[in-house]
């Protein structure tokens, strides 16, 4: 039956709306990160959605998939404080990259949309049990 | 084909339409951050008509002749399915509009309720008349 099919496309795009607030939160967790895993500061993370076809019904159902985790290219925030192990000779320490406004829409922009996928599968779920209803009573 | 039969197989085929047309607004929503993704839809009324008329004239509509052989259904094709006119094109390419998709949505969701309802009705309606030369 093809009403499954919207469960599938939904939850792929309720797969890919959490791993873009997993992402947020990452940045947001790390916005003060001067040092990460390779000595230099955190670089904010992206993720980049894909529309890919799903459930073999043709053309009609479109889910969504993460292809990629982009690390964002804007240079590093500067701070004069000399008195910080980290800073360089000139006395300034290079801070992440990371957007807290920018972070922040993203996460109400994330979960807007995972709830409102939340509501198209309860809407589906409703079709197919009107469906097994019929000729009962 | 008795009346009854009849009525409930158009009524079927708009659940089917119904359902498919779920999908459709269904993936839209779902791409809604997706960049370059195209809002798309179709026609429920034409997809309606050109369903009647391959019925009608038994043209489009494939015949099983050995039990291995799947149903051929003629509104799976991508052919109805169009591009929605954009409103407010977002700048990554984008046009799901979340207004339009979320009322069209709903909007589907109560046609398909009609359609389980009238042919609920049909079933009872078949039920009373069988019932009605008991007792």
């Amino acid at each position: 039956m093809s009403l499954f099919n919207v469960f599938q496309v939904s939850s792929s795009a309720m797969t890919a709306q959490s791993m873009r607030l997993n992402a947020v939160a990452s940045n947001l967790a790390n916005a003060d990160s001067v040092i990460s895993a390779d000595g230099k500061p955190y670089r904010a993370k992206q993720v980049v959605f894909e529309a890919t076809p799903m459930g073999g019904a043709g053309d009609a159902s479109r889910g969504v998939r993460v292809r990629q985790v982009v690390e964002d290219a804007s240079p590093p925030r500067l701070v004069y404080d000399p008195k910080n192990p980290a800073a360089d000779e000139k006395g300034y320490v290079a801070f992440p990259n990371v957007n807290v406004v920018e972070e922040m829409t993203n996460m109400i922009s994330a979960s807007r949309s995972y709830q409102t996928n939340v509501e198209v599968m309860n809407t589906a779920k409703t079709m197919m049990l009107r469906t097994l209803q019929i000729g009962q009573g | 084909m008795s009346a009854i039969a009849q009525s409930v197989s158009v009524l079927s085929q708009a659940m089917n339409l119904r359902t498919m047309r779920h999908q459709v607004l269904a993936s839209n929503i779902a791409n809604a951050d997706t960049p370059h993704y195209k809002a798309r839809d179709f026609s429920f009324t034409a997809a309606m008509q050109n369903a009647m008329a391959g019925q009608g004239a038994g043209g489009l509509a494939m015949s099983r002749t050995a039990g291995g052989h799947q149903q051929g259904d003629a509104l799976n094709g991508s052919a109805f399915l169009q591009y929605r006119a954009e409103t407010q094109s977002a700048v990554d390419g984008n046009t799901v509009d979340m207004d339009v998709e979320r009322t069209q949505i709903s909007e589907n969701a109560l046609q398909y309720q009609i359609l389980t309802q009238l042919i609920g009705d049909k079933f009872k309606g078949m039920r009373t008349a069988l019932s009605s030369t008991q007792g």
